[in-house]
């Protein structure tokens, strides 16, 4: 009986080596230590033994047992980890394919850029001011200074409308005068704001020109505004859209509703100012039309200007864009190819 | 305009580079927009960039001023001469040519004075005369028709100056020239060209720009001599001028030259011309666009014989006046033209002569019999005569000064110089004295600038002397008195203002600060008060929608707002009534026959994007916020309310390689969803959706939404004849416009958030059959009435139509949620409610409850 013992626990141990797969686990299971398996067979047959053999071979018994099942948690655990293995390998996925799409909504290009100013100027106390896109001619050239038939007005091709001395704004300017009306009580209140909106110009549609864009127009009006705080405060904007290291350039300029008026450069942001093809090789780019406001303008606002003061600036965010991305057709923004949309 | 830096170095000495001076200039507000080279290298500055250019520098070892001493026959070749150069070599080198302006002079023996010509030596880099591309060459040795040449005398095509190829360039005789100089000092140059903005008017000339190149350095300024040696009979008697609009024509000046010879103008005139775009016509001509393009004045020449002709013995009469109805004038341009009441023109007794300050008139011009010239120096208003050049269409340079503004003191100077050169080359005699009307006087403009001004609008300050220092560089004469600067306006500038000393402070102050450069005024940040500042709701709540749409996934677009009320009508089905709005803004001007007008309706921006995009995106779900525009009767100005549109069409979701159900195209419930989820977004409630009756959509597929009783606006599917009108027919187009305005408005500033609940709910299901008609809506509005506090919540899980239900009739089903804060419902207290809401739905709607 010990002998069959003993044959019996290597025999179930050398069989246990060849097991592989939790299905044969279970059959070697059954084979030696199931209900009628061959070792638990043996051991229940212990009380056919003669006494004087019995608690010999009921120990060895119990030990071959207790190793058995041993041996087989061992083996389960290390097919249970095969298996999973095998598992994994078998559920491994090609992860070079192309994911499910979840198209998402966005923003048009004009919209964040109107949105990344805004929120600039709005940390310098600048909020937006919007005021109507048909204008009169009083609000949109006169009040601003530009005289019927000035020669001013050449600079700016305008949509004249079937009504007599109503047009499509040329620039978001007007809103100055609606801004000060509205904000400054009679000339007795500073104002800072930016006034953001379409304009509309009489040209040709061309892959660099059109006949709407935006514009971001500022107006600070104090008792202490002066042309140093109007390139200061350029200057803290350009930081914060292209970067801290930007240099400005500050030239004479004309627009009739500022005197002195100024056009301000930033350094190609492309080559560092080296010159490429965007800045045309001169390593500038032009980012904003500006000025103090001209007396004229400030009293058709209704302030003194000899106790008042203002500087106003003129952005165009399409053009900005354009330069930020490299984008080389105007035509784009309003064309709403969703291919380039989704680019943003 | 183009400045040759030759020519403004008569007037002002230039010390630095010229890439320097080009950026000063730009700086001050005379933007250089490019620099022209010729013959001469490009000069680099440190920090100064300028687009490389790749002229033809000129050699200054092998492009020579050479002397052609003589010109032998070619023996073998009829069209080939030998011109002998000295080129300040030891020897003449002998060049075989076949130039044809050296024909005259072949055989005739040594040439003195010899010709002057461009000798370039073996070795030398030109442009290659007979290619018809741009093409560069280096001379080499080669025997033509069999006598061996090295070296050329040079065309103006072979310089790269011209694109002509004629003959050889052949300079006059001047001071200074000796064989052998490098060519780049006789004929190397550069042009800037300069741009103006209009108040920049007195710039608009070689010596308004010499003004400001000298103020930037700091340098004195070299003016012309205005004197002119008059020795004919004097002027008075031969012709008077009769002003009739003083106005319009505040100066009219006139000089008279007899015996002159018409020819051609001397070279260094011609070249003069040339370099700043004119084409030389004769000496007369020339010198009256010289004058134009020198000081800024322009000038008009009569043939006086035929003035005196046309007054038939009497004394001419120069009547400058107004058009009358009818007239008609032939410019030279040889363009009959018939004349406005506004046009201000230059007449006699016999009738029209010429446009003021625009174009002459063909009858009086200068022809090559010309004996006696008539030499005007006017001035014009600038507004009329830009009124006139638009209303005429008239291009020209005396148009292009005059309509910027020409200060009247310029006429009699450009007269006085113009005649004095005219009589230098064209023989003449000048008569005595000047016929000069000056009735409008220009004032003199006075300035008191208060230093402290200076300040308070640069941010810095100047001293008075600094300050009269940075004026007196620009001609200002200045008088300081303390604290205070009496400025007087130079003559020639139109643009101090004098009348406002506001203004007149302030321009001032911006030429100091042009001077000084703006570059280095100081950088400051605001030290002024912040202003009061407030809310802006209405930009708030648009951006809060938009961010609510992009969040569901849909793009915004941003669309032109021209159009056309033809392309608009085409939304509206025909004999169907397009909805009732005011009229359009139409453009008295418009670009293109799609852009007339601005649009009523954000629908004919979204379909035409739709349109556009359907060849590449069969999927689209798109939004655009934007105004439309609408005349009202008795207002100026139209109404701008702004809109909402969603558009969107094809695929519910976009299809992929793993097959997945695309969920078929969009519909009203798709759109409809983002129509809820954007209201619950806005925290809006109290919503209600009616069938619409827009025309535009479709009549059973589309609803009017309202918010409380506030109309909204239209969503659902697009009629199907507009889709088809607009080629939209892959996939329903679903699409929605709302009152974004009206929709805003209803947006409450807060909303207050429920607790969360600590009891459990029940849920219970309801099916219900209702006739067909009866819409969903009224079967909830039902429940939740007769549901009362415990009922929370009902949602829709089912509609079914169909076996066991009777035709005509559906089945709707509804998860309910019971549920109270205070405590655990009891089984009884859910069944009474429950059976309430049967009750309710049984008596108020005919339904019967589903087996
Ligand atoms: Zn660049």
């Amino acid at each position: 009986m010990l002998n069959q013992l003993e044959s019996q626990y290597s025999e179930s141990l050398a069989a246990l080596e060849n097991v592989t797969d939790s299905e044969s686990l279970h059959a070697w299971e059954i084979k030696y230590l199931g209900k009628k398996g061959s070792v638990t067979l043996l051991l229940r047959s212990t009380g056919q033994l003669p006494a004087e053999e019995r608690a010999n071979f009921g120990k060895r018994a119990n030990e071959v047992k207790n190793l058995l099942f041993e041996a087989y948690a061992a083996r389960e655990k290390l097919v249970a980890e095969q298996e999973l293995a095998l598992d994994l390998e078998e559920g491994a996925l090609d992860v070079t394919l192309p994911g499910r799409e979840r198209p998402a909504g966005g923003l048009h290009p004009s919209t964040q850029t109107l949105r990344q100013y805004a929120e600039i100027w709005a940390e310098m106390g600048f909020q937006v001011y919007r005021s109507r896109d048909v204008e009169t001619d009083e609000y949109n050239f006169q009040l601003l200074n530009f005289p019927p038939h000035h020669p001013a007005r050449d600079m700016q091709d305008t949509f004249h409308t079937t009504e007599p001395n109503v047009i499509l704004r040329t620039q978001t300017s007007p809103g100055q005068i609606r801004a000060m009306h509205e904000l400054g009580e009679n000339g007795t209140q500073p104002i800072r704001v930016i006034l953001p909106g379409m304009v509309y110009r009489y040209e040709q549609i061309t892959s660099r020109s059109e006949v709407q864009f935006n514009q971001v127009e500022g107006l600070a009006i104090g008792h202490n505004i002066r042309m140093s705080d109007l390139k200061g405060t350029v200057t803290e904007f350009a930081k914060r859209m292209y970067g801290d290291n930007v240099r400005l350039r500050f030239r004479a300029s004309y627009f009739p509703f500022t005197e002195p008026g100024m056009e301000i450069d930033v350094e190609c942001f492309l080559c560092g100012g080296e010159g490429c093809r965007v800045c045309k090789y001169a390593g500038w780019l032009e980012i904003a039309g500006s000025g103090m406001v001209h007396p004229n303008v400030l009293r058709n606002g209704g302030y003194d200007p000899t106790i008042w003061s203002g500087f106003a600036f003129g952005m165009g965010p399409e053009r900005a864009t354009m330069l930020k991305h490299g984008i080389r057709d105007i035509r784009y923004f309003w064309g709403n190819d969703l291919r380039f949309l989704e680019q943003f | 305009m183009q400045v040759p830096v030759s020519w403004l170095k008569d007037y002002v000495d230039i010390d630095i580079p010229i890439e320097l001076l080009a950026e000063r200039l730009t700086l001050a507000g005379l933007e250089v927009g490019s620099i022209h080279y010729i013959g001469v290298p490009q000069g680099h500055v440190e920090g100064i960039r300028w687009p490389t250019s790749n002229h033809l520098v000129w050699d200054r070892e092998k492009l020579l001023l050479g002397a052609v001493r003589e010109v032998k026959s070619h023996p073998n070749a009829d069209k080939l001469v030998l011109a002998m150069v000295d080129y300040g070599g030891a020897d003449l080198e002998q060049c075989v040519t076949g130039a044809p302006n050296l024909f005259e002079y072949k055989d005739k023996g040594a040439l003195n004075p010899p010709l002057w010509a461009v000798f370039a030596a073996e070795g030398a880099e030109v442009w290659d005369g007979h290619s018809d591309e741009p093409k560069r060459m280096i001379l080499k040795e080669k025997a033509l028709r069999g006598i061996p040449n090295r070296s050329m005398v040079c065309s103006e095509k072979e310089l790269g100056m011209s694109e002509d190829h004629e003959g050889i360039i052949l300079l006059e005789e001047q001071p200074g020239l000796r064989p052998g100089m490098p060519i780049q000092d006789v004929l190397g140059d550069i042009i800037l060209e300069v741009e103006l903005t209009p108040n920049l008017a007195r710039c608009y000339s070689i010596i308004g720009v010499a003004r400001e190149v000298a103020a930037l350095l700091d340098k004195p300024m070299c003016y012309p001599s205005y004197e002119f040696v008059a020795e004919g009979a004097p002027i008075a008697g031969q012709v008077q001028i009769d002003i009739r609009e003083p106005d319009l024509n505040p100066r009219f000046t006139l000089s008279l030259i007899r015996d002159v010879t018409i020819k051609p103008s001397p070279q260094w005139l011609q070249r003069r011309l040339k370099l700043v775009g004119q084409r030389p016509i004769n000496n007369i001509v020339d010198i009256t666009n010289y004058i134009t393009f020198e000081i800024g004045q322009p000038l008009h020449a009569f043939d006086y014989d035929k003035l005196a002709a046309r007054a038939a013995g009497k004394m001419p009469t120069i009547i400058t006046r107004l058009a009358t109805a009818g007239e008609t004038l032939e410019t030279l341009d040889e363009v009959k033209r018939t004349l406005e009441p506004h046009n201000i023109l230059v007449c006699d007794t016999a009738g029209v002569l010429s446009f003021g300050g625009l174009i002459g008139g063909a009858e009086t011009e200068i022809s090559p019999e010309t004996k006696n010239v008539l030499l005007e120096g006017a001035n014009w208003n600038f507004i009329n005569i830009r009124r006139t050049m638009q209303s005429q269409k008239i291009q020209t340079d005396a148009g292009a000064r005059f309509s910027r503004g020409v200060h009247p003191s310029q006429a009699i100077l450009g007269v006085q110089r113009g005649i004095e050169l005219m009589r230098q080359t064209s023989g003449g005699i000048i008569a005595k004295g000047m016929i000069d009307t000056y009735p409008k006087q220009q004032p003199t403009v006075k300035v008191d600038l208060a230093i402290s001004e200076i300040e308070r609008l640069l941010g810095m300050g100047f001293t008075a002397d600094e300050a009269a220092k940075f004026l007196r560089r620009l001609e200002f004469d200045v008088k300081a008195e303390g604290e205070t600067l009496h400025v007087t306006t130079p003559d020639y500038r139109l643009d101090i203002t004098g009348d406002d000393p506001v203004t007149g402070q302030a321009d001032l102050i911006e030429e100091i600060a042009r001077i000084y450069g703006y570059d280095n005024i100081p950088d400051t940040i605001i030290a002024d008060a912040m202003p009061p500042q407030w809310a802006n709701i209405p930009l708030e709540r648009e951006e809060r929608t938009r961010d609510i749409l992009v969040a569901i996934g849909l793009r915004e677009t941003i669309s032109y707002r021209l159009t056309s009320p033809e392309r608009e009508a085409l939304l509206i089905p025909s004999g169907m009534e397009a909805p009732k709005n005011g009229g359009y803004v139409e453009l008295a001007n418009p670009i293109s026959a799609d852009k007339t007008a601005m649009r009523h309706t954000l629908l004919i921006s979204m379909l035409e994007n739709a349109f556009n995009n359907q060849r590449y995106n069969a999927r689209q779900q798109i939004f655009e916020i934007g105004n439309v525009y609408f005349k009202r009767e008795g207002q100026l100005l139209p109404d701008e309310p702004r809109r909402l549109g969603i558009l969107m069409t094809g695929p519910r979701r976009t299809s992929n390689w793993l097959k997945d159900d695309a969920g078929g195209n969009v519909d009203f419930y798709d759109l409809k969803g983002v129509v809820e989820e954007l209201l619950v977004g806005l925290h809006l409630s109290d919503v209600s959706y009616a069938r619409a009756s827009h025309p535009s959509f479709h009549p059973g597929r589309s609803a009017q939404l309202s918010v409380g009783k506030t109309e909204i606006g239209t969503l659902g599917e697009l009629h199907p004849i507009v889709a088809r009108t607009f080629d939209l027919t892959a996939a329903p187009i679903l699409v929605a416009e709302l009152d974004l305005d009206a929709l805003l408005d209803l947006v409450q500033d807060r909303h207050e958030v429920k607790p969360l609940p600590i009891t459990p709910p029940v849920l219970q299901d309801i099916a219900i059959v209702v006739n067909e008609e009866t819409p969903a809506a009224a079967v909830e509005a039902v429940i939740v009435q007769a549901g009362g506090d415990l009922l929370k919540g009902v949602s829709l899980f089912d509609v079914y139509r169909g076996d066991p239900i009777p035709t005509g009739q559906k089945s709707l089903a509804y998860n309910l949620v019971y549920q109270t804060d205070e405590r655990t419902l009891k089984d009884e207290e859910v069944a009474r409610v429950h059976k309430r809401i049967v009750k309710a739905v049984e008596r108020e709607l005919g339904a019967k409850l589903r087996a």
